[in-house]
């Protein structure tokens, strides 16, 4: 009992790592550079969430719609503007250049958050209507099944988008060759924006279920989760958009495990050391090899 | 690892400019004075820490300015010099030089453990008189000029340890924070104390400082056949770790340490998966208590909002050093004051107490408990 209990534990940790991974993936795959201030966008949006969440007066549902919509336009937004500001000058520049950038980025967000928040963890209520599954000894909360189903869908829709629409041709194009796209006509800049609007769009989801299911954000709320995502969209093959479902819910499952049976000071040394062997036996992760943007 | 690293650099940085503005409260006051007598205190005004230390420094103004308007202590009048720490154990023992060099005849601080200890490593050698109001590591009170107001971190793990055994429960599950000497402080003395009462620990979990998810270890405690949940930690986890134990539809009473305080701001008043909670303070500002309820509205009154325990041990080491005083008839002398601690008996806001030769307040437990939103205080 006690078993499925942490397995159902992991896989609802997993699902929210699985769905900031597949931000990182999208913008990796097609832009081809970590966008490390990806959990920090997270952090943001969980911040308008609450903010938006305060003017209420509205009827329940409205209640709800509204701070989403708005949260997910702010990340939108944010992300589009990182993009224009702090990545496009360096659209021809080394990748580490940008990568510094990115953490450049990432600190930033955050000395912004505490300087307008303070340093408190800031309660946000959760958005889904409370509900839960309970089969004997086994519960099953409304967030973490939420959070699994609106990933899977979201995994669905983004392999469609990308190999059925014109768009994610296009993106599949500038993600093989800028310049060649270029040539064929593609607008490599507006295909970049796009892919980052859609990064920051996923990451305004994974915010709004990441506070759903903890209740809190504070200005580093975003850095751990990030990182954690990051480790499992390379365990699952970065680039690879189902390979990012996978590796989060993998992650999710032996950190689960690896706190219950083995020892909770030990859950984080052990999830890398995972990483580490599996980038040991397979470089390119669980589903590297097909990555679309091989295709 | 790297933000860690960023984040100290940047705190360096800050800490740099503001030692340029500080000190400029300094008194010329005449030289030895005996008219008045100077109170030192140390505690952290800007930084992470600052609420505490601007609350203990609220507190001990409030305290100085009552008894000064009520005549003053044997027909001297009390000030207060206080100096800004960062919560940084150099910038306390610098702090400590620059009240020296003032002339204070009675330190109060460091606010925080670990400049407490700073300090009274330098203080010993001038045989001042420190009190602490709330450094509360065994360690803060290990010289012999040394005492304090609060409990200690062990001492508060054995009291919960037997209020919870009173309660007629004895199968206690206990989480704590292994990276933090508080919580681990008051985790080893619970648990020692628990089984040494009879009860049984059984489940004894951890985590490390910046966990959010306490799922894991609530599962195992769920199945563990615990009849009570203790947490020893301050109120940011105890907020995730009762609605976490909700949803996963625990139903455990619990308990918890001083750290609580502040648990309802957090989850911003909406205390249902809290409810019933109970947690040792050493102060509730809605204690019926007319001796509290004055401080309350005092406190309000000057700085608009209500005070929380570290302005209580600010209040009450104030008046420690008025009673000290009129023990001693008036005398300043560092051995005289020292010596007159052990003999007071201080009726204060967080308890009547007395001191023993080690430092050490004696004063009875109060709980607090969460119900309908609000702390109300049980004894």
């Amino acid at each position: 009992m006690d078993f499925i209990q942490q397995f159902i534990n992991g896989l609802s940790l997993g699902s929210i790592y699985a769905l900031i991974a597949l931000g990182y993936t999208m913008v990796y795959g097609i832009a081809k550079m970590l966008n490390f201030a990806h959990g920090d966008v997270i952090m943001v949006g969980a911040y308008v969430l609450s903010v938006a969440a305060v003017h209420m007066g509205l009827s329940p549902l409205m209640s709800i719609l509204i701070p989403v919509a708005v949260c997910m336009l702010a990340c939108t937004v944010l992300g589009v503007t990182i993009e224009k500001i702090a990545y496009k000058p360096l659209r021809n520049a080394s990748p580490l250049a940008v990568l510094i950038t990115a953490i450049g980025v990432s600190y930033f967000l955050q000395s912004v958050a505490l300087l307008i928040f303070g340093s408190n963890q800031r309660k946000v209520n959760s958005v889904i209507p409370k509900f839960s599954v309970s089969l004997g000894e086994i519960h099953l909360s409304g967030e973490a099944i939420t959070t699994l189903v609106v990933t899977v869908i979201i995994m669905i829709c983004l392999v469609l988008f990308i190999n059925f629409t014109k768009v994610g041709k296009a993106m599949r194009a500038v993600s093989e060759d800028k310049g060649a796209a270029q040539l064929m006509g593609v607008s490599v800049n507006t295909t970049i924006s796009l892919t980052f609007a859609i990064g920051s769009f996923l990451a305004a989801i994974a915010s709004i279920l990441f506070v759903s299911s903890y209740g809190f954000v504070g200005p580093y709320s975003g850095a751990m989760p990030g990182i954690k995502a990051f480790v499992a969209a390379v365990l699952g093959g970065i680039g690879s958009i189902p390979g990012a479902m996978l590796g989060g819910i993998i992650l999710g499952i032996i950190e689960s495990m690896a706190k219950a049976y083995i020892s909770t000071e030990l859950a984080d040394a052990i999830v890398f050391s995972v990483l580490i062997i599996v980038l040991l036996v397979k470089p390119t992760g669980f589903l590297g090899r097909k990555t679309i943007t091989k295709v | 690892m790297l933000k860690r690293f960023l984040a100290l650099a940047m705190a360096g940085t800050m800490a740099l400019t503001m030692v340029g503005c500080g000190g400029s409260g300094a008194n010329e006051s005449a030289e030895g004075g005996s008219d008045v007598i100077k109170i030192g205190g140390i505690g952290p005004l800007t930084g992470d820490a600052a609420s505490y230390g601007v609350s203990t420094k609220n507190g001990a103004e409030i305290a100085v300015e009552e008894i000064n308007a009520a005549g003053g202590v044997e027909g001297m009048q009390m000030e207060l010099l206080f100096e800004d720490d960062e919560c940084d154990e150099q910038k306390s023992v610098n702090a400590y030089s620059t009240l020296m060099d003032q002339g204070i005849n009675v330190l109060v601080g460091s606010v925080t453990s670990a400049c407490s200890i700073a300090v009274s490593g330098e203080s010993q050698k001038d045989g001042i008189l420190q009190i602490t109001p709330s450094g509360s590591a065994k360690e803060c009170t290990a010289t012999p000029n040394a005492f304090r107001i609060c409990f200690t971190d062990p001492l508060q793990g054995q009291v919960m340890a037997e209020y919870i055994q009173q309660q007629g429960l004895s199968k206690a599950a206990v989480i704590y924070n292994n990276g933090d000497e508080y919580s681990k402080g008051i985790h080893d003395a619970f648990v020692e104390k628990f089984a040494e009462l009879g009860g049984q620990i059984v489940a004894d979990e951890s985590f490390t400082t910046g966990d959010v998810d306490f799922k894991t270890q609530l599962t195992k405690i769920k199945s563990s056949g615990a009849d009570c949940l203790f947490l020893p930690f301050y109120y940011t986890e105890v907020a995730y770790v009762s609605e976490q134990a909700a949803s996963l539809g625990l139903g455990l009473p619990m308990f918890g340490c001083d750290g609580w305080d502040g648990v309802i701001k957090q989850l911003n008043g909406d205390t249902t998966n809290i409810e019933g909670g109970t947690f040792l303070t050493p102060f509730v500002p809605t204690d019926s208590d007319e001796k509290i309820q004055a401080f309350v509205s005092a406190y309000n009154e000057k700085f608009g909002a209500d005070p929380d325990q570290f302005a209580a041990d600010g209040y009450d080491a104030i008046y420690a050093i008025k009673l000290a005083v009129e023990q001693t008839g008036g005398d300043l002398s560092n051995d005289a004051l020292i010596d007159a601690m052990t003999k007071i008996t201080l009726n204060g806001l967080t308890g009547d107490m007395t001191f023993d030769e080690n430092g050490e307040p004696n004063k009875s437990a109060k709980v607090a408990v969460i119900e309908n939103g609000a702390y109300t205080a049980k004894n």
